[in-house]
């Protein structure tokens, strides 16, 4: 290992401990109840009632952040299907 | 009335039944009647890292089934006659262990020993959420490093929620054991440091135990390393614990931290 790689090579202590530490933050205020998987489930099921999900086509995708997490749960509805529930 | 202490981590391999006979041994050295309890139900361990894996008869299994008495089970050990081993069982299955079983031998054995201390299995099933139960003091045994500190936080949520002591509305001590610690690794940024851990778990420190060939020495010949060679610095670090648990006020040192040979005859006699 030469002196420069010494220099460029970014200390990994640092983000271990903001890693945790977010994740922590988040364990700890869901502890017992997984509120970000009873929606999805739920939301999921009320759209079902009304068109039929390709289970393929749907993408549910998860964000946290220090303040607040992000649900994104993407659902493609074919064509047909709204034509039936119209 | 003995003090029940619980050794848990909720991972594996961190380093429980190492700190369990370790700090057994150095509580029995000072006298005080110890029992370490094995609740690794199937893979039971601590009676090979104390040298006593060919003296099993009886273990914990059998004195909750009515099979053995518990004076029949408990084993003593060669080198100081203070400590004691209850084993778990290898063979039978873990759902052997019933709350009302593990509820008497417990009561039992703290009415005859100054300190139980029980060596949980890793995880968070049965057998873990068993071994803390009756806990007065925690112990949890973390490593610097992310999955390990994760999966504390956790165990510090059970030890808060699943114990008798949550149960009643009272507080259970919890200590933070710092094990496998490499103090260089860490000055260079390339490990958690001492005060990340404690800064992200929030519990008091017990203490810190460099990472060391001395403890693989100490399970290779079946010693606890306050054992094996009491001079270790390993070992100098568990003994430290030992007295913090003991509630003893001991400045924590970083061990392995280097020291002048003047302070090393010192810090050595002192201990």
């Amino acid at each position: 290992m030469s002196i420069f790689n010494l220099f460029r090579k970014q200390r990994s202590a640092p983000m271990a401990r903001e890693r945790l530490q977010l994740l922590l933050a988040h364990e700890r205020a869901s502890a017992g109840s997984d509120l970000v998987s009873i929606l999805r489930e739920e939301i999921l099921a009320v759209i079902a009632k009304h068109v039929q999900i390709d289970a393929d086509k749907v993408h549910v995708k998860m964000e946290r952040d220090e303040n607040f997490s992000l649900l994104e749960i993407d659902v493609e509805i074919p064509l047909h299907a709204t034509l039936q529930a119209a | 009335m003995g003090k029940v202490i619980v050794v848990t981590s909720g991972k594996g391999g961190v380093g429980k039944t190492t700190s369990t006979a370790a700090l057994g041994a150095a509580l029995a050295q000072n006298g005080d009647k110890v029992v370490v309890v094995d609740f690794d139900v199937g893979l039971r361990n601590l009676d090979l890292v104390m040298g006593a894996e060919r003296r099993v008869v009886y273990d914990l299994v059998n004195v909750i089934q009515g099979e053995a008495k518990l004076t029949q089970a408990l084993i003593r050990d060669k080198r100081l006659d203070t400590l004691f081993l209850l084993p778990a069982s290898q063979t039978r299955d873990k759902d052997n262990l019933t709350t009302e079983g593990v509820d008497r031998v417990i009561t039992e054995l703290k009415r005859v020993f100054d300190w139980v201390i029980c060596d949980s299995p890793a995880g968070i099933e049965r057998g873990a959420t068993l071994a803390m139960r009756h806990a007065d003091i925690a112990v949890v045994v973390t490593n610097p490093e992310v999955s390990s500190v994760r999966d504390s936080d956790r165990i510090i949520g059970l030890l808060d929620s699943k114990t008798l002591k949550a149960e009643r509305g009272e507080r259970m001590e919890k200590h933070l054991l710092l094990t496998r610690y490499d103090p260089a690794r860490a000055q260079r940024g390339d490990m958690l440091k001492v005060e990340d851990v404690l800064e992200i778990l929030s519990i008091p420190l017990l203490g810190i135990i460099p990472e060391s060939m001395d403890v693989l020495r100490a399970s290779n010949i079946g010693a606890p390393v306050t054992l094996a060679d009491a001079r270790s610095v390993p070992a100098l670090a568990y003994f430290e614990a030992a007295r913090r648990l003991a509630g003893e006020i001991v400045p924590v040192t970083v061990p392995g931290e280097k020291r002048g040979i003047f302070g090393k005859f010192f810090g050595r006699k002192a201990a």
